[in-house]
């Protein structure tokens, strides 16, 4: 446990760590603010409370109930998608949707309403969540679900933690037949491929996401693999290893840089040689293929690098797109991964959703300090001038008038926010 | 499939050892002094996969219910065949020096009612002729340290109760058990600073599941601190007693 975000920016200087055990126990006794703290895996300062306490929830990781007829599950909040992983998939159910990495928490991934690749068929994390128990630091307790406390279910999920800590929660399960998946990788030479390609598979296939070369520029602008799956029937396949890499120190310097990167994006693009490959692929390389490398967070040096995910809306969207990789191949400060989705049109529970209909496009910068800001502020410009938004749990510098602009309803949340609860991003964006 | 019974159950190491158990579909009869947090570990065990729970409140301290205890476990499983002990605190050595009553506390906590414990349940293990018995014990009880040798020597004192019990059973088709942690990164210990040497609960949970259906004698977890404790128990005691550890 150590108090620190996916991104490693920023560092805490001073926090005051406390783990949680019992969810049956009240809150320990702690001064001035705190915020709940899962694994960990929020990339900037919404999981950081400098100067105050983490209420550290991973010792709160019991499964209370699983029915393997209904695919129900009740857990404590602490518990981490891959333990419902290796406890479900055998017998017949998976995650009704996933994020990138299955390292995060069940109340972390209510309290950021994760998505995944689903999003256009399953909609975010909490239409899954049948409810949740909120604990405040006042001591009292509730049951938060769409029908019983619906407002404080609405203001908890994507809230960030504000609004107390969520002890438990009962899940709904998506039945499979095995743990493979399907998947048909499409190369792509430009944005009006992609969106065809998007819009042609959407009914079809319950995940959709494609990778971009970000260090593309001029013609090339906008290539990429465009990947689609579902779950297969096949009941068996080579199993992957279960060896997991990882990287165990942090290099003085970070190796990715503007050379690395260009030679590592234009060996992705053409890795694949035909336009269309098929494979049969079991989960875990699927949807967690940086979870092989253990901290791979470190290849970023002792400056970290920054997350940048942002959405913009239908109508804006190709333009958007276009002109945010204009900007980012100009700056040469290109990511190793550029992760680009259609979001569908179900609507997000909470408050602070991030999901919404539009392109979700994400992307990792190594922290080169005022350059790397700067084009941040940049990207800011065209998401806010298209009316979209920015994801909360992947940021760590957004202007407070930004977010307030990106989430015009962040002042409602405002008569839900436990007093003694604070994050580091909070205070960024609202003080 | 084993019956387990385990004292101590609500520690971070027997927690998860017992989920060691519960995956492969044993039966755990769980002691502990809150019964919250017992039916919680309960409640968890049962969805990993064992075939049975029981749960059972105690303060080892009172050692006149140690039977019903024993009992009850046997009866809600349908037999014993496999002990864990796994309770004890980490005494305050400042204060166990300046306190008889602490001293005699924390050795009734750590060594008298493990060994109180042992004696009935050895008993009826060596009448069943099998059994299996694993007390987790201490590197601190190897050698006694200015920083805890209070806590050591109770630990000692179960290590050398073990190590008779084990050739006492032999022939009985009876295993004794003796786990020796080093650090482990546990609730007791969540004051301390932690380095390298520190370990997860979850793996010396395996190290103690492997250990006992290999049916070892002596096990340190990680195995790393065999190596260390080697050197520590042989530095010259006029060499050692001049060492701050």
């Amino acid at each position: 446990m150590s108090g620190t975000s996916w991104g490693r920016y920023p560092r805490p200087a001073q926090q005051h760590l406390l783990m949680l055990r019992d969810r049956a126990a009240p809150l320990p006794p702690f001064s001035g603010s705190a915020l709940p703290h899962g694994n960990g895996r929020s990339y900037g300062d919404s999981c950081l409370n400098d100067g105050g306490t983490l209420l550290c929830t991973r010792g709160l990781d019991r499964f209370i109930a699983f029915d393997p007829a209904s695919g129900v599950l009740r857990c404590e909040a602490g518990v981490l998608l891959a333990d419902i992983l290796d406890l479900a998939v055998g017998q017949g159910w998976f995650l009704p949707v996933t994020p990138g990495t299955k390292y995060v928490t069940v109340g972390g991934a209510i309290a950021n309403d994760v998505h995944g690749k689903n999003h256009h068929v399953a909609g975010c994390f909490s239409e899954h969540v049948n409810g949740f128990e909120l604990l405040r630091s006042d001591g009292s307790r509730r049951w938060c679900s769409k029908t019983e406390n619906a407002d404080w279910f609405a203001a908890t999920v994507a809230g960030l933690g504000l609004t107390g800590v969520i002890t438990w929660a009962e899940l709904r399960l998506q039945r499979v037949r095995g743990p493979w998946l399907g998947c048909e990788t499409h190369r792509f030479d430009n944005l009006d491929e992609f969106f065809a390609l998007s819009a042609a598979s959407e009914r079809d296939y319950e995940y959709t996401v494609a990778w971009i070369d970000c260090a593309a520029r001029g013609a090339a602008l906008g290539r990429g693999h465009f990947i689609r799956a579902n779950h297969a029937a096949a009941s068996d396949g080579p199993r992957p290893g279960r060896r997991r890499l990882g990287v165990p120190l942090t290099p003085p310097l970070s190796l990715i840089n503007g050379l690395s990167l260009r030679a590592f994006n234009t060996l992705y693009f053409h890795r694949q040689r035909g336009r269309v490959s098929h494979a049969l692929s079991h989960y875990e390389p699927y949807f967690y293929p940086l979870d092989a490398i253990a901290d791979w967070n470190r290849i970023y040096g002792p400056r970290g690098f920054l997350q940048y995910q942002c959405v913009l809306p239908p109508a804006q969207a190709q333009a958007g797109l276009e002109e945010l990789l204009r900007r980012i191949a100009a700056s040469g400060s290109g990511s190793f991964l550029a992760v680009l989705k259609v979001f569908g049109t179900r609507p997000s529970a909470g408050i602070l959703s991030f999901p919404r209909p539009g392109a979700t496009l994400a992307l990792d910068f190594p922290n080169n300090g005022q350059a790397t800001f700067a084009l941040l502020d940049a990207l800011d410009e065209v998401v806010a001038g298209a009316g979209g938004a920015v994801y909360p749990a992947k940021d760590a510098r957004l202007a407070g008038e930004r977010f307030r602009q990106y989430f015009p309803a962040w002042n409602t949340l405002e008569p839900y926010l436990d007093p003694r609860f604070s994050s580091g991003f909070w205070r960024r964006v609202t003080e | 499939m084993r019956r387990i019974l385990i004292i101590g159950a609500t520690s971070a190491i027997a927690e998860a050892t017992a989920r060691e158990f519960a995956a492969r579909g044993d039966a755990l009869c769980l002691v502990g002094r809150d019964a919250g947090r017992l039916a919680a570990i309960a409640q968890d065990l049962g969805v990993r996969g064992a075939v049975r729970t029981a749960t059972a409140t105690l303060d080892v301290t009172d050692f006149a219910a140690h039977a019903g205890v024993i009992d009850l476990a046997e009866r809600e499983l349908g037999g014993l065949d496999t002990l864990l002990v796994a309770h004890g605190t980490l005494t305050d050595q400042a204060e166990a020096e300046a306190s008889v009553d602490t001293l005699r506390r924390e050795f009734d906590i750590n060594a008298i009612s493990v060994m109180a414990l042992l004696t009935p349940v050895a008993n009826r293990f060596a009448k069943q002729g099998f059994g299996s018995i694993a007390v987790i014990s201490s590197v601190a009880g190897d050698r006694g340290r200015m920083s805890n040798y209070v806590y050591g020597s109770a630990k000692a004192a179960v290590s050398a109760f073990l190590s008779g019990l084990r050739q006492r059973l032999q022939k009985s088709g009876v295993n004794v058990l003796t786990i020796k942690p080093g650090f482990v990164d546990t609730p007791m210990t969540k004051d301390f600073p932690k380095g390298a040497l520190w370990a997860k609960p979850e793996d010396v949970a395996k190290g103690i599941v492997k250990a006992i259906d290999k049916g070892r004698s002596v096990v340190y977890l990680p195995w790393f601190w065999s190596l260390i404790m080697l050197v520590i128990r042989n530095v010259p005691e006029f060499v050692f007693k001049r060492v701050k550890l």
